[in-house]
This record gives structure tokens, sequence and C-alpha cells, in this order.
């Protein structure tokens, strides 16, 4: 709805746009506890925001010139069948390509998308991403004014500027399910409301035909990346709020409707000859997804799709993923000295999972007392309050003397 | 058995702030707490009133003056009212314990309505 309006509006008024869209959902919020959820509940809602947005455009003096054209806008969406699905498709995908422009600055995207097109509210994204409400409120207000002096609208880009537009997109997406599949710090491990909007996202821009050209490989390989992790997230966590490693986790918690998605994803990714990173790490979910135990031979070919994707991209998180890896194809020797290399690294300075890894090759060496140590290391980092736990409970086991 | 009224007395402005999805979820709570009235078979009646906040009529002189509603100097608006039939208060209480209604600052008023004996009937 906020999408449908905004095209009607124009996006430099994004702010009535939210406005009645809030009214309305307000006004549902009164009426349905007495009366009952309409028959059509968006029907209704679409109705009541149509009214408001009349109302609007009459109370509005900017609109005095495009007054007519709005409300005839307006008007022609007829109550039976507010909108089509593919319209609201289409007006979302051109609002979630309009927030990740390239004149906001990346953070503003992010909370922009999920504000917009996702529905946040400033408190949850604020929480989300561990800031003040006044700090996204402020990030909103400065996207806003760019998008309004600016004149950035919901037109898409063409050509190359599609696909540099499409690649911010997909980061932002990818931001989006990285921040709830991983929070910063917390009480919570996982937050999947983040997860879902960002998968749904990813499918919305994956499936949608604008990109059928071009990026749209890429897009479903972000989307089979993400089906693949969320599959997972249940048994992420156990009954008590722990978190629990690959190895360790209970498949028959997996969402295998998620899988399946992936495995569909997966497969249109491969249309095209792109091999982007998000097709690397896709394809490693997927050897997961589809054994139980992952042997040496397949872990050869994970390490393969590691170097794939080094290549593509050499961060130093990918990086440390590799060395797993290559501990279980090489063996711990060669993986520590990718660790030590990887101590170096100023971006890796304060990431728990440099340590925490380290400690897990030296206690699977046998070197417990090292391994402590690391466990020590990596305690003092900042992490979640499950992940602290998990290390409290590794650094417990080897000083007790098992790995 | 007795009927009483269910006056809900609610903050509009508290739920401004909610996102889409909060507030599906609380329409939600609602919906499953008149299910639950419904089922124990107690709800006999529930109207939401218009926002307006009414009017009061009072004499002042010879004149009855009108003016706006009760409420139109605080933020607490009686958003609707539910009848509903109970043994007695306790009953009541069971029954209002957990609405949605308190998660955001509104208030229920429990009145019984006194049954009345009226001539000719």
């Amino acid at each position: 709805m906020v999408a449908w309006l905004t095209r009607v509006f124009g996006p430099a008024h994004l702010e009535l746009v939210e406005e009645v869209v809030q009214d309305a959902l307000v006004k549902a919020l009164q009426q349905w506890p007495y009366s009952g959820i309409p028959d059509n509940p968006s029907g209704w809602l679409f109705r009541v925001a149509r009214n408001g947005a009349l109302d609007i455009i009459r109370r509005h003096a900017v609109f005095d010139a495009r007054a007519p054209e709005i409300a005839a806008e307006l008007e022609r969406a007829s109550d039976a069948d507010p909108l089509s699905p593919w319209a609201i498709e289409d007006d979302e995908l051109r609002l979630v390509f309009m927030c990740c422009h390239p004149a906001l600055p990346p953070d503003s995207r992010v909370a922009l998308s999920l504000k917009t097109a996702g529905g946040f509210s400033v408190p949850e994204i604020a929480r989300a991403f561990l800031s003040a409400d006044a700090t996204i409120a402020q990030r909103l207000v400065r996207a806003k004014r760019v998008l309004r002096e600016q004149h950035i609208g919901l037109e898409l880009p063409r050509g190359s500027d599609l696909t540099a537009r499409l690649e911010s997109v997909l980061e932002v997406i990818y931001l989006m399910f990285n921040e709830g599949y991983s929070a910063h710090a917390g009480d919570d491990l996982i937050r999947n409301d983040l997860c879902g909007e960002a998968l749904r996202l990813g499918r919305l821009v994956a499936q949608s035909p604008h990109l059928v050209t071009s990026g749209a490989p890429t897009a479903h390989a972000l989307a089979a990346l993400m089906a693949f992790q969320s599959a997972r997230l249940p048994a992420r966590i156990d009954a008590n709020g722990e978190m629990v490693l690959l190895e360790d986790q209970d498949r028959a918690l997996w969402d295998q409707r998620l899988v399946t998605l992936g495995f569909a994803h997966l497969e249109r990714s491969a249309q095209g000859d792109t091999m982007s990173a998000y097709h690397a790490q896709a394809a490693i979910a997927a050897i997961h997804a589809r054994i139980d135990r992952v042997d040496h031979a397949r872990w050869a070919e994970i390490l393969g799709l590691y170097d794939d994707l080094v290549a593509l991209n050499s961060s130093p998180v990918i990086r440390l993923n590799r060395a797993v890896a290559v501990s279980r194809v090489h063996g711990v020797d060669a993986a520590l000295r990718i660790i030590e290399g990887l101590e170096k690294e100023p971006a890796l300075a304060q990431y728990y999972l440099l340590p925490s890894v380290k400690g897990r090759l030296l206690a699977e060496r046998g070197d417990l007392a090292s391994a402590a140590a690391c466990y020590r290391t990596a305690l003092a980092l900042p992490c979640t309050e499950p992940e602290r736990r998990f290390l409290l409970r590794r650094l417990e086991a080897v000083s007790g003397g098992e790995w | 058995m007795p009927k009483y009224m269910l006056l809900l007395h609610d903050n509009p402005a508290s739920f401004s702030k909610l996102s889409p999805e909060e507030m599906q979820k609380v329409i939600q709570k609602y919906i499953a707490w008149g299910q639950r009235m419904q089922n124990a078979g107690v709800l006999r009646d529930r109207n939401k009133l218009v926002d307006d906040n009414g009017k009061v009529l009072r004499k002042s002189g010879s004149d009855v003056r009108i003016t706006d509603g009760p409420y139109s100097e605080t933020k607490e608006v009686l958003g609707g009212y539910y009848t509903v039939e109970a043994e007695n208060y306790d009953a009541i209480v069971d029954i209002v314990r957990d609405s949605p209604h308190f998660d955001f600052g509104g208030t229920i008023e429990v009145r019984q309505i006194e049954e009345m004996r009226r001539p000719g009937n």
C-alpha cells in the first residue's frame, strides 16, 4: 500500500503516504475488536487509506496543480479489486530500488528500505541496529530530504545503471539478512523478522520481470542463500535459547519448505554465466542442506567453492570461513597457518569468531591450554548473550580436558 | 444471570507508533479475546463508539447547554463497550484479565447492569 500510494503521490511525499497508511491501520485497530475482521481486510484497509489520501490532497495546498490527476488515479482503483498482486509487486520493487539509490548513504538505504518497503517502525529498526530511536529517525529524515531535493523518483534505471543499482539493492538485502541472522549484540542471537523481510525482498527482486535480462541470476543466488540459511534458523537455537553449531543441529528442525525454495532459486541462479559471491555461498549452503554428514570429498568441494569465493571477494571473514574448510581437507595445521595470517587483519581485530575458530582448531589438535586462551580472548570481544554463553561452555570444556 | 458492561477506555495515541506488523498482532489478540468470550458463551453484544467523544448535555440556568464529550481534555477516550453475562464480578475478572487492552495503557471499567422489572413486562 505504501508502494502504491508513493507512486500516486510521488516519492517527495513519502511522509504523507506513511501517515495515511498508519491512520488506516489505527482505524482498523480501533474498529475490528468490536466488529470482527472484515471479509476482505486488505480491501477494507485500502478503502480507508484511499479516503484518507483523498482527504489529504484536498487539505494540502502543495498538491494543487496535481490534485485532479492524483484524485483520478485514487478513484480509478476499484474497491472490489484494489490492486492486482502484480501491480503491488511492481510498485514495491520500484520502491526498494529507490531506497537503494546511490545518492543515499548506505546506512540510510537499509533503514529506508525497512521503513518504507518492510513497514518496520522506527523503534524496531533502532532495535535491529542497536541505535537510538532518534538516530534512526534522523537517518530517515535525511534520506527523505535527499529524495526530495534530488528529485529521486520511482523510475527504474536502465542498462548498466540498472545493474549497478541492483548491486546496491542486493547488498542492502544481504546486510538486512545478516543483521537478522547474526545480530551484533543483544540478548537474541537471531532476529527472524529481519531475515524474513530480507528473504521476501530478495525473492521479489529475483522474480521481477524487469531484471530478466540483467542480474536475475545473481538475485536468485542471493535468494537461494537466504532461503537455505533461513531453513536452519529453527535449529540454530535450542529450547533454552542456546546456540547450536551446524554439525550438532537437529536436521528434523530444518524448515524443508525453505530448503526446497532454496534449491528452486539455486537452479534459476545457474541460468546465464554469472558467478557471483552469492552463487558460491549459496552453493556451499546447498551442500550442507543436501547431506547429513559432510565427508572428506564434500569438504573438498566446499573448499573449491571457497576458493572461488575468495577470488571474487577476498574479505577476511570469507578467508576465515575458508580456513575451516581447509582444516577439513588439508588438516588443522594448514588452517592454523591461515588464521595466523588473519590475526594481523585490522578488520578482524574485534571479531570474536577468529579466536573462537582458532580455539576450536587448537583443541582438535589437543592443545587445550592454548585453546582455552583463545576462548578467553574471544570472550573479551563483542558478541550476543547466547554466543557469550557458548564460548563459556567451550572454555569450560577445554579447561576440563575435553574438546 | 447478571449482565455486565465492559467499558473500554483507550488512548489512541499509544498505538500510532506501532508498525503494521505489530498492529496486526494486536488486532489478532483482540479477536482471540472476543472469540474466547464467545466460546465461553458470555458475550452478548459489542459496539464501537464513534471517535468524536460525543456530547454532554447540562442544565445551565434555564437552558440546556451542549458541550463536547467528557474526555475531550484528556487523551483517553471511551472507545467501545462489550455486554457480557457472568455469575459475579470475580467471574468477570477472569474474563477480562487477559484482555490485550491493557498492553497499551487502556483501562476497562466493569459495571453491572441492574436488572429491573419493568411495569407491563
